[in-house]
């Protein structure tokens, strides 16, 4: 497997996943707001704080308002990580290794990126909103299943996983991260201190296997526990780390990754998130994202095509 | 339908759709049996030409071919001059472009010797009519295509430096902005290898050739190489070339890889040169030529060229080095001003320049809105000739390209032409 290919396809399957994330976010968020009273909601910030664009949304946004808000985390032209950007890259990507992926992998993806791009106006009403991202959703997780069911199961495979696993990860950290720090602690919004956690767990569709697996009401405590250190559940941090772990095992020289990936473990275990109180929580999910980078960066050093000298 | 070709000057998208004709071409086997002789003996005579020009140039001191021509071409490359390459074959993949006269005799148009695209269309052209009329196949009896990917395949690891099982074969591409980038990927999946780019790509201090994987460098034993000559090796031609591999050439002279087409190939694909193939099928094989060259007038002939210049309404003009169609003037569809404009090109580097004569060029019936279009379209036909040395082996049929426009003679798919199947149909199977 040419190292550039496998960095492609990494990065293809990172913008998929990018780009589901996004479609989630957005649809919870769109529902959490139906149910908060007026002057208690969130609006839209924490979205774009979540992709980590609130320094260039501000360049040219003056304010969160639900059209402008939306329109950049949709189909902005200048964030990098709307669901249409991403989504352009990953068919970027896709079409230079086009000799190595299925013919109908590569055609999902594009009717994906034309699907996206021409009915944005859907996503941009409230009446089509809800349909369009669900598209979207189920398209990424097409893809990905149909990537499983008909790929071979190869290095390339593995790099496909790899980006999965760890924009996963990312998203996960990202979307705790802020939706934690961000939850509304007021005497007025005290009955609905429930649904917003109940929210943050359907942002990751990690609702109904909370219900089975921890089988208690939805509290801040063990909400924290299950995204963070669950062992069963595919978008718990741990559990990403895990796969990360186990798939990069078998590549030549990975010793030095697993290492890392062990310390990141080793960080995830070590701390007491049921009882981190707001801030700390913050900082300590700040260590989880650089760890995260850091790995990143492992592989691109191993792996990757390197620029020319 | 599903396939694309890029054109330089359509804004910023890169994909094209390119028209398919359903109305398909047909030509009798017995027919092309012929012209498939005549291709045969034509590359086999190219290649020795190509070879006698990089070594002792006989041809030349013998008289049959001019030595001023030879120190004008710009295909001509003095890095290739002395190199051996394997069977002595440098032109292993060569493109000749066939056109039918009103009489039905069929003519040799240009030689397309550097890297002639069109291929992965010929075979997208029959699985598209295989799907959409089978009842059609079971009537007539259609000669197959889709042995190509594995006859090129073949060919490319015949030309190995390492006799071994599996020689690594890569595609070399320029990227994903090339207009071909299509066939480039279709072909690297048929046959099942790897489709390279210029970074992915390194020689190393032994002069082999290796490609960079995640497992380490692995040795490249054949490059079918998409990209031309100049870019090839920034150490030996352009050194500003980002799509090239430094050393390349190195390696390449030293027997190391194989590259395919040869560098230097594209000496023979001139469209000066090409109106001496007949003395060459001569002088090498000690033949006539079995497929006829549309007669050629060279700029570089004095007498010539004021013949050119006098009758500039009724030929077909054409600079020797372009390709795609780009730089060619229509006489009798031109005017004075684009005429003049032609004249003063000619007259400032004659040597670039040859006339045909339009021939009444045969037509074909194709399908637009109002149904099949009276009096048909004008069509070429592009076979391709695989040279291994040992074996030499002509697609039965090739891309068939035909003008979209009536009346029009230009059928380049950059110029908007369509492309139509091509059937070689045995008129005596039962």
């Amino acid at each position: 497997m040419l190292s550039r290919v496998g960095e492609t396809l990494y990065w293809m399957s990172r913008y998929i996943e990018r780009a589901e994330n996004v479609a989630r976010l957005i649809n919870v968020n769109n529902m959490l707001m139906m149910d908060l009273p007026k002057g208690v909601s969130t609006g839209w910030e924490p979205l774009v704080d979540i992709i980590g664009a609130r320094e260039s949304y501000q360049e040219t946004h003056t304010d969160f308002s639900e059209p402008k808000a939306l329109r950049y985390l949709l189909v902005g032209k200048d964030n990098f990580s709307s669901i249409l950007n991403s989504i352009i890259s990953a068919r970027e990507s896709a079409r230079t290794i086009r000799d190595v992926i299925p013919r109908d992998i590569w055609e999902e993806i594009n009717t994906l990126y034309y699907y996206v791009k021409d009915n944005q106006n859907e996503g941009l009403s409230k009446r089509g909103r809800f349909a369009y991202l669900k598209a979207i959703i189920d398209a990424a997780h097409q893809i990905f299943g149909a990537l499983d069911a008909t790929i071979n199961h190869d290095l390339g495979y593995t790099f496909i996983r790899l980006g999965l696993m760890i924009e996963r990860a990312d998203m996960t950290s990202r979307i705790l991260d802020i939706r934690s720090e961000n939850l509304i602690i007021s005497e007025e919004a005290k009955p609905f201190e429930n649904i917003q956690w109940i929210s943050l767990l359907r942002s990751l569709s990690a609702y109904q296997m909370y219900r089975q697996e921890m089988g208690v009401r939805v509290q801040r405590s063990d909400v924290i526990e299950f995204v963070m250190h669950s062992d069963v559940f595919p978008r718990s941090i741990m559990y990403c780390l895990g796969q990360m772990k186990a798939l990069i095992s078998p590549l030549p020289n990975s010793a030095e990754i697993i290492t890392s990936i062990d310390k990141a473990i080793d960080e995830l275990k070590a701390g007491d998130v049921r009882s981190l109180e707001k801030g700390y929580l913050h900082e300590y999910i700040d260590e989880i994202q650089i760890k995260l980078a850091g790995i990143h960066n492992d592989l691109a050093e191993l792996y990757f095509l390197k620029p020319a000298e | 339908m599903g396939i694309s070709f890029t054109v330089y000057n359509e804004g910023n998208m890169i994909d094209r759709a390119w028209p398919f004709d359903i109305i398909p071409r047909t030509i009798g086997k017995k027919e092309w049996q012929g012209v498939e002789i005549g291709l045969k003996q034509r590359t086999e005579a190219l290649n020795l030409f190509i070879d006698d020009l990089y070594h002792d140039q006989k041809i030349i001191k013998d008289g049959v071919f001019p030595k001023g021509l030879l120190e004008k071409s710009v295909n001509f490359r003095k890095q290739c001059v002395g190199i051996n390459p394997p069977n002595k074959i440098w032109a292993h993949i060569c493109g000749s472009d066939l056109v039918r006269d009103g009489k039905g005799t069929m003519y040799v148009l240009e030689d397309n010797l550097r890297v002639p695209s069109g291929v992965s269309y010929m075979l997208e052209n029959r699985s598209v009519m295989k799907r959409v009329f089978p009842e059609l196949f079971e009537q007539v009896s259609i000669l197959p295509v889709d042995d190509y990917p594995s006859q090129l395949f073949d060919m490319l690891a015949a030309m190995s430096p390492r006799p071994q099982d599996k020689p690594e074969v890569v595609v070399l591409t320029p990227g994903v902005f090339n207009s071909a980038y299509f066939e480039h990927c279709y072909l690297a999946q048929e046959m099942g290898c790897e489709l390279v780019e210029g970074r992915d790509l390194v020689v190393e201090k032994d002069d082999c050739v290796y490609m960079r994987t995640i497992t380490g460098l692995q040795r490249v034993d054949v490059i079918y190489r998409r990209i031309d000559d100049l870019f090839l090796d920034p150490e030996a031609f352009l050194p500003d070339s980002q799509l090239g591999v430094p050393g390349l050439m190195r390696a390449w002279s030293k027997g190391n890889v194989a590259l395919v087409n040869a560098p230097g190939a594209g000496v023979a694909d001139d469209k000066v040169v090409y109106a001496y193939v007949p003395e060459m099928i001569k002088y090498y094989l000690g033949e006539e030529a079995k497929l006829e060259n549309v007669p050629t007038y060279k700029c570089m002939d004095p007498k010539e060229c004021d013949h050119v210049i006098k009758n500039i309404d009724k030929l077909v003009v054409k600079p020797a080095n372009e390709s795609g169609g780009y730089g060619l003037l229509i006489g009798p569809k031109s005017t004075k001003k684009e005429q003049q404009a032609t004249i003063a090109q000619i007259k400032a580097d004659p040597r670039n320049w040859v006339a045909q004569p339009t021939l009444d060029l045969s037509t074909v019936p194709t399908l637009e809105e109002d149904g099949i279009t009276p009096g048909g379209r004008h069509a070429d036909l592009r076979p391709f000739i695989l040279s291994s040395g040992k074996d030499t082996q002509v697609t039965t049929g090739g891309l068939t390209r035909v003008a979209m426009v009536k009346g029009s003679l230009v059928v380049n798919s950059s110029q908007g032409g369509g492309s139509k199947d091509t059937w070689i149909v045995d008129e005596e199977a039962k």
